[in-house]
């Protein structure tokens, strides 16, 4: 017990800081930063499998994020039978004819040796390939951003709920990963931080222009939820009575009967939204968990003592008979399908995909920051660092301008440098996370709830 | 005639576009290899520090207009650039003694420092942010071209106009003095070589009496006269708008390792290969193929190999095969 004091107090003071806000802003924030926050738990805990466990950079979280997005839009958007039978055969016959291209050129990398002339045919095959699947795709990829431009434009998924598209984000991500890991893998650190980072924006570069696929920067609104909807919430009557029980003393304290009304129809709004959120965390919880407990399993068994002394020492490893490369692809690949599983969580909880918004800043790096102040190596770590970092993202605001009006409180306010401070506000985090990331990298390497290997 | 109009064609939407733009992330190349060869991380704050720079060479530019001075046809951002170099160097000693020395001295991996960077990149991001706002900005004046396509026709009857702006000019003129003094500088000066001596081999430079802390200091120096002139240069030609200085850090780090990282020179031509490479296989070629073509075999498409959405996707994919076939770059630089 005393051996988890510090892990204790750490997750009591976040969850105060989240009842705090709950009390002293509103319900309503305080629920989205939480579910936020465990959105950013579970792609920390995909970056700290690939950092933690076995030491390699992924700086490529964006591009995972936004393919557990896609999963999530190509799951749960209705097909758009137009659009598919208008360009569907184009595009599923490019799609076999990539697949013939890559088996192609497999067979030609696995059954030729090294030599001039196979790069030549290799870079052959590949030339003529995408030139015929342009002359393929092309006219089906007119006609189905032809299909109501305005509404769809794109083939739409399978019409499926979206909570299967957190398995499939995780496949996507995975994939992807498996790709980027057989080609880059071998890099040494830091050109692989660089790799990845250009992959990612490759994959978001992509995301962003095929229309027909993701509709690109149109954005697709109104995905399906798990959870009910805020409308129906406030038409049902168990929803209705259960505010009203909540709310029974409040209520109890105004007499007029029109008055009572109008309050607790305030209050059912205002609650159907709670409700709502409080609904997303409970699935999110979940996820969270399940991902906790297995994640901390492997941490504890044989393999995770493998993967630690792979990081320490790779060539000793190796010596040992470990297969480092191929472990390597593993925890990478599995990494990654986490973030994917994040991804699809984040487009779940927004309703709406929006290829435009996946940014390095927010979507790698900030990711980043979280699992170095959490504590690499260590899942609770991990967690606690998604946590409070996106606290501090969203409350950077309000304590920016508390801390402006405490610096400034000699000026006057139309004093040009107060207002200027005041508009600039929001970079206030930016300046927090640098310097937070600065601090605990210089005073305490191994972040908030640092490593902590106990053998069993 | 047709052959000289489809030349024409390809100077004014390629050539010159494409050697102004290579000039400066060949700039901001030098300078990430600059970093990585001497410091020894790769700096992710590159973006952020040139848009820093610009930021200091803005603001005075700004006051010198306020005040009146002008640099006639030449813009006034010129005058500026050297104060905003003397900030940016200043900026960079500091955040080097705050952040990075800890490090240096502690012989920390590389990856450590890189993530180090990426807190300096946050710092400097809130800081330009800040101070002058994440809006566009542009800064330029005095004349705007130096050959008006309009001008262009009717001197030489030609139906394609070649326009040459001046910015493009003036960013190809100060590159090659710049690149070209670094250079010299590096190859036949004392310092030049020692700097060179302790990218190659630290212990053996420290053996023969070179001062590591002289070193490090001159490589600021250097790297933040780079950051500035290439990040103004930038932001004469397009505009000034901090998140895509933040986006140009991509591109800068492809053309390093194009390059070979370590290697100025191979970073310096990395930036070409890069910014080629992203126009000549994203241009819509069909105007050119109507001039050179006989009218019977007039293309109907756009013949553009790529759209123009992949402009970046094309740089980095040609550093992925660059890394795959040719680890060390096209110019040997490290090792990896």
């Amino acid at each position: 017990m005393r051996k988890n004091l510090n892990v204790i107090a750490a997750y009591s003071i976040m969850m105060g800081l989240i009842i705090l806000v709950g009390i002293f802003q509103s319900w309503n924030i305080a629920l989205s930063i939480f579910n936020l926050c465990l959105i950013s738990a579970v792609m920390t805990m995909g970056a700290n499998i690939q950092w933690g466990y076995a030491g390699l950079i992924n700086f490529g979280i964006m591009g995972f994020t936004a393919l557990g997005g896609l999963a999530a839009v190509l799951i749960s958007v209705d097909p758009v039978q137009e659009a598919w039978s208008a360009g569907g055969f184009n595009i599923l016959f490019s799609l076999f004819l990539i697949i013939a291209m890559v088996l192609a050129v497999r067979y030609i990398l696995k059954n030729y040796k090294k030599s001039k002339n196979r790069t030549y045919i290799l870079a052959a095959i590949i030339i003529l390939g995408i030139v015929i699947i342009r002359f393929v795709s092309e006219p089906g990829i007119e006609a189905i951003e032809g299909v109501n431009p305005a509404k769809t434009g794109f083939l739409g998924g399978l019409g499926l709920p979206i909570i299967f598209s957190w398995v499939v984000g995780a496949f996507f991500a995975g994939g992807l990963a498996f790709v980027i890991g057989k080609v880059a893998l071998g890099l040494r650190a830091d050109y692989l931080a660089i790799a990845t980072l250009l992959i990612s924006e490759i994959v978001i570069a992509i995301i962003k222009h095929e229309d027909w696929l993701t509709r690109g920067v149109k954005n697709v609104i109104g995905l399906k939820r798990p959870a009910p909807y805020e409308v129906n919430l406030q038409q049902t009557d168990w929803f209705i009575s259960l505010v009203e029980k909540f709310n029974s003393s409040k209520l109890n304290l105004i007499t007029d009967l029109t008055e009572r009304q109008a309050t607790l129809n305030q209050l059912v709004i205002e609650g159907s939204s709670v409700f709502v959120k409080l609904c997303y965390s409970g699935l999110f919880l979940v996820v969270v968990i399940i991902l906790l407990i297995l994640t901390q399993k492997a941490l504890y068994s044989p393999w995770g003592r493998m993967m630690r002394a792979i990081r320490d020492n790779e060539e000793a490893a190796n010596a040992m008979g470990k297969n480092v490369v191929k472990q390597h692809l593993l925890i990478f690949v599995l990494g990654s399908a986490i973030v994917g599983i994040a991804g699809a969580m984040l487009v779940t909880q927004d309703g709406l995909f929006t290829p435009g918004s996946y940014r390095p800043l927010r979507y790698t790096f900030l990711i980043w920051v979280m699992v170095i102040i959490g504590g690499s190596g260590n899942n609770f770590g991990a967690i606690l660092g998604g946590f409070v970092v996106w606290f501090l993202w969203i409350e950077a605001a309000p304590i920016g301008i508390y801390l402006v009006n405490l610096t400034t409180a000699g000026l006057d306010d139309t004093h040009f440098l107060k207002v200027h401070l005041i508009e600039s506000v929001p970079y206030f985090r930016f300046l927090m996370m640098g310097v937070g990331l600065l601090v605990i990298m210089r005073y305490r390497p191994k972040g908030i709830l640092p490593e902590k290997i106990e053998i069993k | 005639m047709d052959f000289v109009n489809a030349i024409i064609l390809l100077l004014n939407y390629i050539f010159v576009p494409a050697l102004a733009y290579g000039s400066q992330l060949a700039l901001g190349a030098i300078f990430v290899t600059l970093i990585y060869g001497i410091l020894r991380f790769a700096n992710f704050a590159t973006g952020d520090m040139m848009s820093f720079g610009t930021m200091f060479v803005i603001l005075f530019t700004f006051y010198f207009q306020s005040i009146g001075i002008s640099f006639g046809v030449l813009p006034t951002a010129l005058l500026a650039i050297p104060f905003g170099i003397i900030f940016m160097v200043g900026y960079m000693l500091i955040v080097d003694k705050l952040v990075f020395k800890y490090y240096r001295i502690n012989k920390s991996p590389p990856v450590q420092l890189a993530m180090v960077s990426i807190g300096v990149m946050f710092v400097t991001q809130a800081v330009v942010r800040i101070i002058i706002g994440p809006s566009d900005r542009r800064f330029f004046d005095g004349e705007k071209f130096l050959i008006k396509a309009g001008e262009f026709k009717e001197m030489t009857g030609l139906n394609e106009g070649l326009a040459i702006k001046s910015t493009q000019v003036i960013t190809i003129i100060v590159t090659l003095i710049l690149v070209s003094t670094l250079f010299w500088f590096l190859n036949k000066t004392k310092t030049g070589k020692s700097m060179r001596a302790y990218s190659d081999n630290e212990d053996l430079a420290l053996l023969s009496g070179i001062d590591p802390k002289k070193i490090v200091m001159i490589t600021w120096v250097i790297a933040g006269i780079l950051a500035t002139i290439g990040g103004a240069l930038y932001g004469l030609d397009k505009s000034f708008k901090p998140f895509t200085y933040f986006n140009n850090m991509l591109p800068i780090f492809a053309a390093a390792i194009v390059g070979g990282i370590g290697n100025p020179f191979g970073a310096f031509l990395g930036g070409y290969v890069i910014s080629f490479s992203e126009i000549l296989l994203t241009y819509a070629y069909r105007k050119f193929f109507m001039y050179v073509l006989p009218e019977s075999m007039e293309p109907d498409g756009l013949i553009q190999l790529l759209s123009t959405d992949y402009k970046f996707a094309v740089s980095f994919s040609i550093l992925v095969i660059v890394l795959l076939y040719r680890p060390s770059g096209i110019f040997k630089g490290k090792v990896l």
